[in-house]
């Protein structure tokens, strides 16, 4: 025992010990006062899943019709591309070459979305 | 009462302070209500007053407004209960864990109100829920409001933990669910929950 205690580590395991009992303890209190002291009085209504007051209707695995990859892409070419195209243009001067090719592939990506749209006729007003 | 009230005093008068485990539990349990996080109609906006600076029902230890019906111990029913909401507001309540209270705040959610001689608004919350205090006004004012907790905080203290005044969540016989109302052609069904409200007898 004398050994352990004169052991430089020793204050710091007691004092995880002190820490482990200072959060367990309250957690162990309301564990036990949940099981013995509080009255639960369960029912279908008091358990059921959402808390909102409505009741849940249908099942929650709804899918999406893969077809809306179309507004994906459009979305993407006419919206987030114009986005990177205008610091682009303001930066077009101090460039370099790598920074052009890089943006190039980034927009001839699009070019080819957009062509994939084209042919496939979403762009026509029906 | 384990200990005479008189005894009681004159022993706090001496230095010794002695309590019983009800009066700590219930001292424990009025000063650390929940209320719900749920407003109706324009009585709400005087509940949000209370709970703002000017008023301050944190002062009596009920600001922890909860968005879950699942750890909150009081619903104010602040405003007009429309027919349309009152399965939610119902469903909302049994949802709520025991002990729960209420509080009916203004003369809607007590009677109505202006609209009681309407189609579509619930003449008193208490026709399908037990109101622990009801709350006249149109709407109550921030103060009325906290009359009505203080009021409630007097309830909780005065309930006794065993015995045959013991209040419904320490019952294990008592009921836990109160059914919620359907809407129907003309009306909710059913009417009112008979084992909560029963039709006032009007003395000519």
């Amino acid at each position: 025992m004398l050994q352990m205690a004169s052991n430089p580590y020793f204050s710091l395991a007691v004092l995880f010990l002190a820490a482990l009992c200072f959060g367990l303890t309250p957690l162990g209190l309301a564990w036990l006062w949940a099981r013995v002291f509080a009255p639960p009085k369960p029912n279908t209504l008091k358990n059921a899943i959402y808390e909102c007051g409505l009741e849940s209707k249908g099942d929650a695995w709804v899918q999406f019709r893969s077809g809306y990859y179309l507004y994906a892409i459009i979305f993407l070419v006419f919206d987030v591309e114009a986005v990177f195209l205008l610091p682009f243009a303001v930066a077009f001067t101090g460039l370099g070459a790598a920074a052009c090719v890089a943006m190039l592939v980034f927009v001839l990506l699009l070019v080819e979305g957009l062509a994939w749209a084209w042919v496939k006729g979403v762009l026509t007003w029906a | 009462m384990a200990v005479d009230q008189q005894l009681k005093i004159e022993m706090g008068k001496q230095g010794v302070f002695v309590t019983t485990l009800q009066e700590l539990y219930n001292w424990g349990r009025r000063n650390s209500v929940w209320p719900m996080n749920f407003g109706l109609a324009c009585c709400a906006i005087e509940m949000i007053a209370t709970t703002m600076a000017r008023y301050d029902i944190a002062r009596f230890g009920a600001e922890v407004f909860r968005p879950s019906p699942r750890q909150a111990d009081m619903m104010i029913i602040s405003g007009t209960v429309t027919k349309k909401m009152a399965p939610q507001v119902v469903r909302l309540y049994n949802q709520m864990a025991e002990p729960k209270y209420v509080i009916a705040m203004g003369a809607c959610a007590i009677s109505g109100g202006p609209f009681k001689q309407g189609y579509n608004v619930l003449k008193g919350i208490d026709r399908y829920i037990p109101v622990d205090v009801h709350i006249p006004g149109c709407p109550p004012r921030p103060e009325a409001l906290l009359q009505a907790f203080i009021t409630l905080q007097k309830k909780i203290d005065a309930e006794a933990l065993t015995g045959q005044e013991r209040p419904r969540f320490l019952d294990p016989d008592a009921p836990g669910e109160f059914p919620v109302p359907e809407p129907a052609e003309h009306d909710l069904e059913p009417t009112a929950n008979q084992d909560v409200w029963h039709a006032p007898v009007v003395i000519r």
